[in-house]
């Protein structure tokens, strides 16, 4: 079982990705509907995967799948996200 | 990967090499490390730092730290703990030299922060080396001059396992510290060794009716048995942030 961590570790990782700050992007879980900070979102990491799941309801936000090769992001769970400016 | 990034110069996400530059025992088990890291340019208090092990064969581990120093400029400190079990923190704690070379990324994360333009009361609550963003926040207070109060309570197992000892034993008109030992005390402490309870909260914490602002860092376990004392005790979910570096 690994222990969780929370979204404030995105910020790294996606930091490859993305120029804005993910900790600080709203996401609408599409399962709940709760509106919450990515930093507040429970993050399960392996060594090459991240998921992370809404605090509220437990339902996948988004995945990420890191390979030497390329970078796989799932983001079916969010209804949208919302990025400060 | 690296080579996607350099072409992407200024990201944040590039990777960075730092020159360690003093290193300072912190406890048995951590040490506090200074890095001048060219290109930083500087953090607010609560940020952190992905630092990024290559071994010879060309495996690499990135692991999250938490920044003790905030402010502007290309030298950091960093203070952190040794998991018998990790694949970085021995290294660091137990290996790395002044003079060492070090890849880092950052600064990292505009949420678990403080910046001294927040006027309210703000608590902070650490669990062992959950201490280090709640340093810098402490450290910017300082500096910045604010005269906001802060409080702290800080959960150690011991007073030998305590990160900046001497600077919290000694704090500022506007800082109240209060120590939690879970294992053993030190002789005089009245309170007996033991686990942080929503009484250590309601006692030595700011109550709900202030709306302080709440940073809690630390083990997955301790953040959360703290925040669920703390909605329990009255204070607004939002008021409330949370970082959990995993662990025990």
């Amino acid at each position: 079982m690994v222990q969780h961590i929370d979204g404030n570790a995105l910020a790294g990782p996606l930091s490859d990705l993305f120029t804005f700050d993910p900790t600080t992007a709203s996401a609408r879980c599409a399962g709940c509907g709760d509106v919450s900070v990515l930093a507040r979102a429970m993050v399960y990491a392996e060594p090459d995967t991240l998921i992370v799941r809404c605090a509220n309801c437990d339902d996948v936000l988004m995945a990420i799948v890191q390979a030497p090769d390329r970078f796989c992001i799932e983001l079916r769970g969010m209804t949208w996200l919302k990025i400060p400016r | 990967m690296t080579g996607t990034n350099e072409a992407r110069d200024g990201r944040i996400g590039n990777w960075k090499v730092g020159v360690v530059t003093s290193i300072r025992r912190e406890s048995a088990s951590g040490r506090s490390i200074t890095i001048d890291v060219p290109g930083w340019g500087g953090n607010i208090a609560g940020q952190h730092t992905d630092v990024r092990l290559t071994a010879q064969n060309g495996y690499t581990a990135v692991r999250s730290y938490s920044v003790a120093s905030a402010g502007v400029g290309d030298r950091i400190e960093l203070a952190v703990d040794r998991l018998p079990s990790g694949e970085v923190s021995p290294y660091l704690v137990d290996t790395l030299r002044e003079g060492d070379e070090l890849e880092l990324r950052g600064p990292l994360g505009g949420w678990f922060v403080w910046t001294p333009e927040q006027s309210e009361s703000v608590q902070l609550i650490g669990g062992g080396s959950g201490i280090v963003p709640l340093m810098a926040m402490i450290r910017s207070h300082e500096a910045s001059g604010s005269t906001t109060p802060f409080r702290l309570l800080y959960s150690v197992r011991t007073p030998l396992d305590a990160f900046f000892r001497a600077e919290l034993e000694s704090p500022t008109a506007n800082l109240e510290v209060t120590w939690i030992f879970t294992r053993r005390a030190p002789s005089g402490c009245s309170r007996p060794a033991g686990r942080i309870t929503a009484a250590d909260l309601e006692a030595h914490g700011f109550p709900a009716a202030l709306s302080p602002t709440v940073f809690v860092c630390g083990p997955t376990g301790f953040v959360e048995t703290v925040a669920t004392a703390l909605v329990a005790l009255g204070h607004e979910p939002n008021r409330v942030k949370t970082e959990r570096f995993g662990g025990a």
